[in-house]
C-alpha cells in the first residue's frame, strides 16, 4: 500500500474538504445483515447505494451477480429494510457525501454493484495495478486492499 | 508463500467463529445415512468424486462445477468468487464439516442451483457427501 501513500497525500494536500467528507462510512450493525451478508464477502456499507440499488439487489438473490444467494423471507425482509433505511439516498450520510457517490447516477439508472458507480470508477482508475487487482480477484474484495473495510475505513 | 498460509491458518483458527456451523445437531455419517435412505441407494465416494469434478450444464456460467470454489482437492481450501477463502471440505482435514443441518441444507441448495440449476437429489448428495468423508 506504501506506493499509494504518495498520490493520497497529494490528494488530501489538494483536497482537504473531499476527503475530510470521505473519511468514515458506517458500517453494517444490523445482526440480520451481518450474518447473512459476510458469508461470501464483507457486509458493504449500505451507504455506498441508494435505496432502488438495494431494493433491486435484494429482489434478485437467487441470480445474485451469477450465483444463489437465497436466504429466509424473513431475514429478505429485515435486510431489505435496514439496508434501504440506511441508503446513500435516504439521509443516512451527508448530503455532500451523497452527492459524491451519486455523481452522474440519474434517476432512471439502478446500480446493482457500488463498483459500478462513476465515482468508484474515479477513485480506482489508476490508482490500482493489475497485480492487485489479480490478487484480490473481484472488485467486491474490498477488504483485500481496504484493511479497515469492516470498520467502515476505505481511505488506505 | 509463507505469508498465504499463516493467513490461512490463521482464517482456519477463526473459521468457526466466522460461520454459524455450530449446531452440531448431525454428522456426515448421519447425513449420508439419511440422503442414501431417502434415495435407496448405497453411498459411493466414487460416483460422489466424479460429481464433484465434473463440468455442469444448467447453472451460472462462473461456476461450471463443485470445483471451481472448492478446488479440485476438497484437502485444498478454496475461494469463493468473491476472494474470500473457503475451508477445506474434506472430513479428514476439517473435522468441523457437516454438522449443522441448516447449513448444509442452504449451502446444498444454493450452490447446486449456481452449479446445476437445480438442486441435487439425494443420490447426489448422498455420494458426495461419502466423497468428501473418505478422503
Ligand atoms: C452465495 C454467496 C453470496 C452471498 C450469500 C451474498 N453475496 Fe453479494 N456477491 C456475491 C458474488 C459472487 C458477487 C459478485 C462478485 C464479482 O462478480 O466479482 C457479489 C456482489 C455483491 C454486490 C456488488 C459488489 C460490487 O460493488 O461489485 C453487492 C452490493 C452485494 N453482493 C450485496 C449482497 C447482500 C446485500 C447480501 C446479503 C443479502 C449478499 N450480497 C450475499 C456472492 C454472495
Ligand atoms: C484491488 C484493490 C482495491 C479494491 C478491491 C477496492 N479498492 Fe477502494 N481503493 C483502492 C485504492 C488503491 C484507492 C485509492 C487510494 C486511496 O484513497 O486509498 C481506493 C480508494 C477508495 C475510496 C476513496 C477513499 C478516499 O477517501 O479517498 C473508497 C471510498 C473506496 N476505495 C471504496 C472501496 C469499496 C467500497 C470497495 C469494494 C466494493 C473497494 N474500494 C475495493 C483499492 C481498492
Ligand atoms: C460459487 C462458489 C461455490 C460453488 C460453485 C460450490 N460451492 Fe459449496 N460452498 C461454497 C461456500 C462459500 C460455502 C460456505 C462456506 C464454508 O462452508 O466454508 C460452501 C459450502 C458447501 C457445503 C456445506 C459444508 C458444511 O460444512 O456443511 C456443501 C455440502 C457444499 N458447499 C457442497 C457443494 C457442492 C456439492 C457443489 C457442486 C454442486 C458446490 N458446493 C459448489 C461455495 C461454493
Amino acid at each position: 500500500m506504501n506506493r499509494f501513500i504518495a498520490p493520497l497525500a497529494f490528494a488530501l494536500a489538494t483536497l482537504p474538504l473531499a476527503a475530510a467528507a470521505q473519511d468514515k462510512m458506517t458500517p453494517v450493525n444490523d445482526p440480520t445483515t451481518l450474518t447473512d451478508c459476510t458469508e461470501c464477502h464483507m457486509a458493504f456499507p449500505a451507504g455506498f447505494l441508494p435505496a432502488r440499488s438495494w431494493e433491486a439487489v435484494m429482489a434478485g438473490l437467487k441470480d445474485h451477480f451469477g450465483e444463489n444467494a437465497t436466504i429466509s423471507e424473513a431475514n429478505r425482509l429485515t435486510i431489505t429494510a435496514y439496508l434501504v433505511a440506511n441508503a446513500t439516498d435516504s439521509g443516512a450520510v451527508s448530503a455532500r457525501t451523497a452527492s459524491r457517490i451519486l455523481r452522474n447516477v440519474t434517476d432512471s439508472m439502478t446500480p446493482l454493484r457500488i463498483s459500478d458507480l462513476p465515482w468508484w470508477k474515479n477513485e480506482h482508475d489508476g490508482e490500482v495495478s493489475k497485480a492487485e487487482w489479480e490478487r484480490a480477484k473481484s472488485p467486491a474484495n474490498c477488504a483485500a486492499c481496504h484493511r479497515d473495510a469492516a470498520r467502515g475505513y476505505f481511505e488506505d | 508463500m509463507r505469508r498465504l498460509a499463516f493467513t490461512l491458518a490463521a482464517l482456519c483458527a477463526a473459521a468457526p467463529a466466522a460461520f454459524a456451523q455450530d449446531a452440531n445437531d448431525t454428522s456426515a455419517a448421519a447425513l449420508i445415512s439419511k440422503f442414501a435412505a431417502e434415495a435407496g441407494i448405497t453411498a459411493d465416494a466414487e460416483t460422489g468424486k466424479a460429481f464433484f469434478l465434473a463440468t455442469q450444464s444448467g447453472g451460472g456460467a462462473d461456476t461450471p462445477s463443485c470445483s471451481s470454489c472448492h478446488t479440485a482437492d476438497p484437502k485444498a481450501t478454496g475461494m469463493a468468487r468473491t476472494g474470500k477463502e473457503i475451508a477445506p471440505m474434506a472430513l479428514s482435514v476439517n473435522p468441523k464439516r457437516f454438522t449443522d443441518t441448516a447449513f448444509v441444507d442452504k449451502w446444498f441448495g444454493r450452490n447446486c442451483d449456481s452449479v446445476l440449476g437445480r438442486e441435487c437429489t439425494a443420490t447426489e448428495k448422498a455420494n458426495v457427501l461419502a466423497y468428501f468423508a473418505s478422503i
